[in-house]
């Protein structure tokens, strides 16, 4: 800073750390609930401390469900969300790679009428268009599917314009050099163009994956089948279940498995999210 | 912006726009398409026979109360979100700019909020505030509060807008911190020569100056807080009680699904369509002033 001012200082350490805890906070009580016994739950002041029930709450939420017989364990949640984040964020990828590829690299009629037709599903989130997508699905016999799960969510611009703004500032030479030696479009596109557009490609893996993880209401509508259930929508609806006794530290375990592989990329690739956050909302 | 190098091939680039054409074209234009031509149906209750009824759906929609209802309340909700959110976001980004050691820190500690499903966010929070065994509602009515948010519509919409922020205020504090690290150091240091104190700079120099990345926030948020919140009202309320957190994205869903009535939510479509339209609209006009800028 530009002066010494030791008081404005503190101030802002401590300013920053209070909202770091009030921002913490939530997750931290999901843990400590997901660490008590169905009991210690039950009462008005719950603990402030994790308990010691951690490993057998979390071992029978993945191996059994949510309490009762017969609901889904949350092992294969996890892998439908798995399956299904990483399906829109590589789908996503690869269809938009291969299109800005197109866009850029060749003139052919039509060109700027499959660009604007890109374009404009920028405009409109699933949300808005939810109920006639849902028609549309169910008329293609995609309910109950990984491909319906995936496959109406991949259709998106932002990943086509990063890429599209990526190529534009790729320089001409590369292009002439790799002419002149004689490569085709697509061995162009392979050798020079994928390997350069990595960093890209990870970014937008990062934003994408968390999208795909994070769905809700897609998932929601289209799953009646429990062994497609994801399991984000797995928490939302066990918290609204009203149950005569219910299990907050499973509930709580559960939201905890949901929020853990989204978290954990966020942290580990956070140089790849920044920049992909930033980049997909230019 | 046009490439001056191509290459020349007939069907390989069809081939390669293929894919993304057809997707767009199956699961976005014909489902849009069948919102605005359903919008002007009437459908009975067996799916056997449809009207057409031109803007009869849209008629009915404006005359009805709960629909104005609904809209207000959208507003409402999402001046909150965006005004709470961007106020507390600015000030973490001003304080965790003002430390030297430690700024990078302090943005590893705030990015994870943004992974948390909306959903999930949902589920936290009325956890936290459970009538019954929450904490805070604990510690709320140890000092005289009661806070209920099943009951209380006004504490139900409170608690919606507290999740909400809280999954959105990673996203702003990145932008904001960027937008504040952009700032030439020049002008801050020119401005404490001059013999500005640390509140006048801020006014006078940070504040104007970034102005344009808070205008793009306030449009991202107010677009999050239309639609993308879905997951925390579902998760948290379902809209309830009574109405009080329905706002329209969930309107939409809840007339279309639990209420089938398909003429009026894909009225509600095509009028939330036109919102979201016009707010990128703004957007873009709006990003392309700051390319000049």
């Amino acid at each position: 800073m530009v002066e010494n001012r030791p008081f404005l200082t503190m101030l802002s350490h401590f300013v920053v750390l209070v909202g770091l805890a009030i921002i913490a906070f939530p997750v931290w009580m999901t843990f400590v609930a997901s660490t008590h016994s169905q009991q210690t739950m039950l009462q008005a002041p719950i603990p402030l401390l994790p308990g010691p029930h951690l490993i057998d709450n979390y071992t029978k939420v993945l191996t059994q469900g949510y309490g009762r017989v017969g609901s889904t364990p949350v092992m294969m949640t996890l892998t439908n969300s798995l399956i299904m984040a990483l399906g829109v964020a590589i789908g996503k990828i690869a269809i938009s790679i291969i299109s800005a590829f197109a866009i850029v690299y060749f003139r052919f009629p039509g060109r700027m009428y499959f660009f604007w037709a890109i374009f404009v599903t920028l405009m409109l989130p699933v949300e808005v268009r939810i109920v006639p997508t849902y028609g549309v699905v169910a008329s293609l016999g995609m309910l109950d599917s990984y491909s319906g799960l995936i496959i109406p969510l991949i259709a998106s611009a932002t990943a086509t314009f990063l890429f599209r703004q990526f190529f534009l500032s790729v320089p001409d030479e590369l292009t002439e050099a790799a002419r002149v030696d004689g490569a085709s479009p697509m061995r162009f596109f392979w050798d020079i163009l994928l390997p350069m557009s990595r960093t890209s490609i990870a970014a937008l893996f990062v934003i994408q994956f968390i999208y795909g993880w994070n769905q809700y209401l897609w998932p929601l509508l289209i799953t009646t089948k429990e062994s497609y259930y994801t399991v984000v929508m797995t928490v939302s609806r066990q918290a609204n279940v009203v149950d005569s006794v219910p299990s907050w530290n499973l509930l709580m375990a559960m939201a905890m498995l949901a929020m853990l592989p989204p978290v954990l990329v966020v942290v580990f690739m956070q140089r790849q999210f920044v920049r992909g956050l930033v980049e997909t909302e230019k | 912006m046009e490439k001056r190098v191509t290459f020349n091939e007939r069907w390989l680039p069809y081939l390669l726009v293929a894919p993304q054409i057809l997707i767009t074209l199956v699961f976005f234009f014909w489902p849009s398409g069948q919102a605005i031509y359903q919008s002007v149906l009437i459908e009975d209750a067996f799916g056997g026979n449809t009207k057409f009824v031109f803007l009869d759906n849209f008629i009915h929609l404006f005359n009805d109360p709960g629909y104005y209802h609904s809209a207000r309340l959208t507003v409402v909700f999402s001046f909150l979100v965006a005004a709470v959110g961007l106020a507390l976001s600015l000030l973490l980004a001003v304080m965790a700019d003002r430390v030297v050691r430690g700024a990078t820190g302090y943005k590893a500690l705030l990015v994870w909020p943004y992974a948390v499903a909306p959903a999930v966010a949902g589920v936290l929070w009325g956890f936290l505030f459970n009538p019954s065994v929450g904490i805070v509602a604990w510690m709320l009515q140890s000092i005289g509060i009661e806070f209920n948010y099943v009951i209380n519509g006004n504490q139900a919409l409170m608690l919606v807008v507290i999740a909400a922020v809280w999954n959105q205020i990673s996203y702003n504090f990145l932008f904001f911190l960027a937008g504040l690290q952009s700032i030439p150091k020049s002008l801050i240091e020119a401005a404490a020569i001059d013999g500005a104190g640390p509140g006048r700079r801020f006014w006078d120099i940070i504040f104007p100056l970034l102005s344009p990345v808070g205008f793009f926030l306030l449009v991202v948020n107010i677009i999050y807080a239309f639609f993308g919140t879905f997951g925390v009202v579902d998760s948290l309320t379902k809209g309830g009680p009574g109405k009080s957190t329905e706002i329209l994205v969930f309107k939409v869903f809840n007339d279309g699904f639990r209420g089938q009535d398909l003429g009026g939510s894909s009225a509600q479509s095509v009028i939330l369509m036109i919102v979201v339209i016009a707010l990128t609209v703004v957007q873009f006009r709006f990003i392309e002033r700051r390319v000049h800028y």
